[in-house]
């Protein structure tokens, strides 16, 4: 169980923090959305969850043992990231970029056996994306990139046989794609979910993505947590409008199965305060 | 292929190639020597010519085109991974300018070694390339949290600029031959007639090929990005300080061996790359050999082309870098 407790984050010691007292739980099998406006600090908020950036005052905790006392390589093990997006300054070919993901197993010398070589690949199969194993990562749509960074992800934290408990946060994974490839990446992500016993934590904007893909969201705004629970309780025109300033209608898609957001206006004043 | 594959294969060729130019260029040159009579131990050392030209002369000039090559190579992969640039060279960062600016103090103002006499030239190179180094990491740790590789290529352009500009200030007031060597140690050189400056630079080399070893795979990741490469388990800030300190000391050691030889660090690495890929655990090796070969060629190019007037080897490895540095930026992907 991945847990914030009363974080709060601040970059610069003069400016205002980031994240106010905000505490977060992710569940083991959990798949929680991070919704907010720009600037609200999901991402910061992902980062301090990932260990990347260190809390100015309260704890993130991984099992109960404080992130801070980890090494780096440990949380690895668990924990793996998938950007916004991914730019390599060289050719590497997509196995090589998967394989990368099993270097937190390895000894300082030690070169990946067959063993890592395996998962690796299976994590490429598991993305749909094996046939790309000896394409140059450079050279892929942004859909394809996008699956094999998830599949490095995936095989960072132990591939189809990740063990319960370990988790794959990703930051906007689909903010850079276009629709079909969202599509693509939920239902790789709900097939995973299902497949292998992972806790996913998602940042996004797209409040549709979030309805359709998990169980339980988290609201920020302003560095604060506006509202937490089940996304079918959290997801109201109400709170949409103190979110984003946005009026929305919210219903139940007979054919999707999930709440579905159409916003219809901006709300007179702005964000309600 | 598997990685260790593409590193034994890699090794055998790459080896076969620094071996080769080696074992040859101290054969080649404008008096020609005799490979059995050189190692015919039954005449004596100071009646064998043969011997005295291999052994004097020429060996200790191709294991410093050897191991300057070698070190600038690899140095050139290593500060291409830190700044995720591939045009990056061991120079972008002011180690040369540096070590220009020590150079030309100690020639301007004839600095000697307390011992014997021996020049400082190499020292002072060395501690030229020290300062820069420093001034440009205090300035890259000084804005951020970890280390900006923006500020990083800044402050090296520019001190570079700087180096350049005070040098130019010193040659205005120098007079006419310490100008001339100035020049000459600028263009880069290989005329190395001893071991010694080989055995100064060699444990300085070696603590840097250490370093580069363990560096291989911490490149890989750093060239996903900064903080993919912490989230795969990367101490990043440590990895990039060694890397920046570690590829610096070899750029030093080089420089202060041969002076600024230009374009070494960037052929290299990008041919090595067209044909070993880009995993680091194989460029890293396969370029320093790739590396020492290619200086060493150049050399014997520089001793024989105009013979017997010597070239600088700098002027040859830029005549044929500089037109393949312009082909890799217009180059298609």
């Amino acid at each position: 169980m991945l847990r914030a407790a009363d974080v709060q984050f601040s970059y610069d010691t003069l400016a205002q923090p980031v994240l106010r007292r905000v505490s977060v739980t992710v569940p083991a099998g959990g798949f929680v959305g991070l919704l907010g406006p720009n600037g609200s600090g999901k991402t910061t908020l992902l980062r301090c969850l990932a260990g990347t950036l260190r809390p100015t005052a309260g704890r993130v905790t991984l099992d109960d043992v404080d992130l801070g006392t980890l090494s780096r390589p440990a949380i690895a093990r668990r924990m793996a990231v998938v950007p916004q997006e991914t730019r390599l300054a060289f050719d590497f070919s997509v196995l090589e970029v998967a394989v990368m993901g099993r270097y937190p197993h390895l000894g300082a010398f030690e070169i990946e056996g067959p063993a890592d070589l395996a998962l690796a690949r299976e994590a490429l199969a598991a993305t749909g994306t094996a046939h790309l194993e000896q394409r140059a990562f450079t050279t892929l749509s942004g859909g394809e990139k996008q699956r094999v960074i998830i599949a490095a992800a995936l095989a960072q934290i132990g591939g189809t046989r990740a063990a319960a408990g370990t988790i794959l946060l990703l930051d906007e994974p689909t903010a850079a794609l276009d629709l079909a490839y969202q599509l693509e990446i939920a239902s790789l992500l709900r097939d995973l979910q299902r497949r292998v016993p992972i806790s996913i934590v998602v940042s996004t904007h797209d409040l549709n993505f979030a309805a359709g893909l998990c169980r339980t969201l988290v609201l920020l705004r302003d560095g604060e947590v506006l509202a937490d629970g089940a996304t079918d309780d959290v997801l109201t025109p109400g709170r949409i409008k103190a979110l984003y300033g946005v009026e929305a209608d919210v219903q139940r898609h007979a054919d999707a199965g999930h709440l579905v957001v159409v916003p219809l206006r901006r709300a007179k004043g702005g964000p309600a305060a | 292929m598997t990685i260790r594959r593409r590193f034994a294969m890699a090794m055998a060729v790459y080896g076969t190639l620094a071996a080769a130019a080696i074992v040859l260029a101290p054969l080649v040159g404008s008096t020609t020597i005799d490979l059995g009579r050189v190692f015919d131990f039954s005449t004596p050392f100071s009646e064998n010519v043969d011997a005295q030209i291999f052994f004097v002369a020429r060996l200790p000039r191709t294991l410093a085109g050897a191991l300057v090559g070698a070190a600038l190579a690899s140095a050139g992969v290593v500060f291409q991974g830190l700044l995720r640039n591939p045009l990056a060279t061991p120079f972008t960062l002011g180690v040369s300018a540096g070590a220009a600016l020590g150079a030309m103090l100690a020639i301007t103002f004839d600095w000697t070694l307390g011992i014997a006499g021996l020049s400082a030239v190499p020292a002072a190179a060395f501690l030229g390339a020290t300062g820069a180094v420093s001034i440009v990491f205090a300035l890259a740790r000084a804005r951020h949290r970890g280390l900006s590789t923006d500020v990083l290529l800044l402050a090296g352009v520019t001190l570079n600029a700087f180096f350049s500009a005070l040098i130019l200030m010193v040659q205005y007031f120098a007079d006419f031959a310490d100008s001339y060597r100035t020049l000459r140690w600028l263009m880069g050189d290989l005329d190395v007639s001893s071991y010694q400056p080989l055995l100064s630079a060699l444990p300085l080399l070696v603590v840097a090929f250490a370093a580069f070893a363990w560096l291989a795979r911490p490149l890989n990741l750093l060239s996903m990005g900064a903080d993919s490469a912490e989230t795969r388990g990367l101490e990043v800030a440590s990895a990039q300080r060694r890397a920046f300190f570690s590829a610096s000391l070899a750029t030093g050691a080089a420089v202060s061996v041969g002076g600024p030889i230009g374009f070494i660090g960037i052929i290299v690495p990008h041919l090595v790359r067209l044909m070993v890929g880009s995993d680091h655990r194989v460029v890293l090796p396969a370029s320093a050999l790739f590396g020492a070969a290619f200086l060493v060629g150049c050399d014997v190019l520089a001793r024989t082309l105009l013979a017997p007037v010597e070239l600088p080897v700098g002027v040859i490895t830029a005549l044929i870098g500089g037109p393949f540095f312009l082909w890799l930026l217009v180059r298609k992907q």
